[in-house]
């Protein structure tokens, strides 16, 4: 099994939205590595012809009929975010500076 | 120790029903309780003595105005931090929800609230119910009541030291991947995963949504089986919601009947690994069982051994997506958004600050096993990996009519033990992981003290999808006998705190 590399780990983080310091990367790369290598083992087990369970109910497209229900006031809604402009959530710039 | 404090739930309800004790007293007793041993204990994130109280008194009002309430009404409950809770914080265990005011409650919550249940606070857990140890929590670990300086289990660690050290006599807890067996396995009392979808998850902080199942813990079977009743059943606010009745687990616990019940000792679970105290204690209780008029038969479960493994790609994968909501936009923590950064910036800046070791492994650890390339061998695998557990626990309740093994392969470690080890953390649950995958129903009863050390152990009766009143049934057998052996619960031989 290939090893997790430290340079895996920061492009894992980097996906993940982790903005990790160096010294983290190392640790974890290590653990991570230890971890597959570990979890790898469902390799051995011969499943070619065996279907994938996602979940174990046999329960697919739950509908409900399509009704207004009372839900969140916007206050509410906006009861824990961070920033609030104009009863929305306030962000930071989403685009970039040339955008 | 005040008497009303080593009450059954049972009873209390009975006693505030006849108003012989008021709902009031009952919380104050438990409140001063909780003020005595939480700078021991550290079950609690939370508590509300005022709105406890509060809650207690409407009951007594209701009940003086000759209102016909649950049996439950007015006893103190322990309420586990991953469910959501107006007019109380919510956390998860994570600076990153440090101080969130949820503005709705979970259908746990709710229900608990609708059975006049009086919820006392929120208890401690790993963070976002990741680790089997509590150690995980931003918050600062749990400790054992039998032994304060190990681990009272986890992730529902707050919720089993609650129960175990008399702060409350019923708690909630989440099992996703042993989050209520282990830890009520380690501090001696009782804890109940039911079948999934048999509990709503509305509200429930998900970790991993198909193995998330929320359930009970008290100091006895019938209690687990009363508080499992009051806020279990079909809810159209979760889709994977089961639209069945409850199983009858409240008189499958009165019965504790096991004449001619088949039972299948799991041949897979055993051996290396396990502590001899656990499997002297487990061979015990299975002769127990037979004694009582049971017949047991060992039963294979060939793919039982690759269970840990596809957990360890099922659920941090689920996880990954999960936590991706935690974005520093709608609610939560936000760091370093000082006008020059951008989104993305922010959110990574965030999370990073927001979120434990833990977390922030099994986020990493998901991404990689859905990352293209290796999605079909690692998450894919293991999802065929779950076919086939499913298909042995179906092949073994083909012969028999639950299962049982220890409910973990070593008593309570010491603190700080294997917080650095992830690996050595993740084989407490060995046992347990399997019902998860499968989604059927499993108890954890006290069977005993461990010679070596004198902690406790627990045994874990598994039952199919929707058998969950088998797991009572037996539970309350082997509890009565036990019982009647020991002279007591098996909690009155904790040391004093």
């Amino acid at each position: 099994m290939s090893a997790i590399t430290r340079d895996e780990v920061a492009h894992l983080a980097r996906l993940s939205r982790l903005a990790l310091a160096d010294e983290e990367l190392d640790h974890f790369a290590a653990q991570l590595d230890q971890i597959v290598g570990a979890v790898a083992r469902v390799a051995e087990v011969a499943a070619d012809d065996i279907p994938p369970s996602s979940h174990a109910l046999p329960l697919t497209n739950v509908f409900r009929p399509d009704e207004i229900r009372p839900s969140l006031a916007p206050e509410q809604a906006l009861s824990g975010a961070p920033a609030v402009e104009d009863d929305r959530f306030r962000v930071p710039r989403i685009l970039g500076e040339e955008a | 120790m005040t008497e009303l404090l080593r009450k059954t739930a049972e009873e209390l309800g009975r006693l505030i029903a006849a108003r012989e004790v008021s709902a009031a007293e009952v919380a104050q007793a438990h409140l001063d309780r909780i003020a005595e041993v939480e700078p021991k204990v550290n079950a609690f994130l939370h508590v509300n003595a005022d709105a406890a109280l509060a809650q207690a008194r409407a009951v007594d009002e209701r009940i003086a105005r000759g209102e016909k309430l649950g049996p439950l009404a007015g006893v103190p409950v322990a309420h586990k931090d991953v469910f959501t809770t107006t007019g109380m914080p919510t956390t998860a265990g994570s600076k990153i929800l440090e101080g969130w005011l949820p503005p709705y409650d979970a259908t746990v919550t709710r229900r608990l609230r609708e059975a006049g249940l009086v919820i006392l606070g929120k208890t401690n857990l790993d963070e976002f119910a990741m680790g089997s140890s509590t150690e995980n929590s931003a918050y600062g670990p749990t400790h054992n009541p039998w032994d304060l300086s190990r681990i009272p289990g986890g992730s529902s660690g707050g919720s089993s030291a609650a129960v175990a050290a008399y702060e409350a006599p019923l708690s909630t807890g989440t099992d996703t991947g042993g989050s209520i067996r282990q830890p009520a396995a380690v501090t001696g009392i009782v804890g109940m995963k039911p079948t999934y979808g048999g509990s709503s998850r509305y509200g429930l902080i998900a970790f991993a949504s198909s193995l998330d199942t929320p359930g009970p813990f008290a100091r006895n079977v019938l209690d687990a089986a009363l508080l499992h009743e009051a806020f279990s059943g079909h809810d159209v606010m979760d889709s994977t919601s089961i639209a069945a009745e409850v199983p009858p687990v409240v008189e499958a616990a009165r019965q504790a009947d096991i004449a001619g019940l088949r039972v299948g000792v799991v041949k897979e679970f055993g051996g290396e690994g396990y502590q001899p105290g656990v499997l002297a204690r487990f061979r015990e209780a299975v002769d127990l069982l037979e004694s009582l008029g049971a017949k047991v038969v060992e039963v294979s479960c060939p793919s039982f051994g690759y269970a840990l493994p596809a957990y360890y790609l099922i659920a941090p994968s689920e996880c990954s997506s999960n936590l991706a909501r935690f974005d520093a936009m709608r609610y939560g923590l936000r760091v370093g958004d000082d006008g020059t950064r951008s989104a993305e910036e922010v959110m990574a800046l965030t999370r990073a600050a927001g979120f434990g070791p833990e977390v922030k492994r099994r986020i990493m650890l998901g991404t990689y096993a859905l990352s293209s390339g290796y999605y079909d061998a690692y998450y894919g695998q293991a999802q065929k990996v779950r076919t086939l557990i499913a298909r042995d626990f179906d092949a073994a309740f083909h012969q028999v009519d639950v299962l049982v093994s220890p409910t973990t392969p070593t008593t309570a470690f010491p603190i700080g033990e294997r917080a650095d080890d992830p690996m050595a953390m993740y084989l407490a649950d060995l046992c347990t992981i399997p019902t998860n995958l499968a989604g059927n129903a499993a108890i954890s009863v006290p069977c005993g003290l461990a010679d070596e050390d004198g902690l406790p152990v627990g045994l874990q009766i598994m039952a199919p999808v929707l058998g969950d009143d088998r797991c009572y049934r037996v539970g309350a057998a082997v509890e009565k006998a036990l019982e009647d052996r020991w002279g007591g619960p098996l909690l009155a031989k904790a040391p004093a705190l």
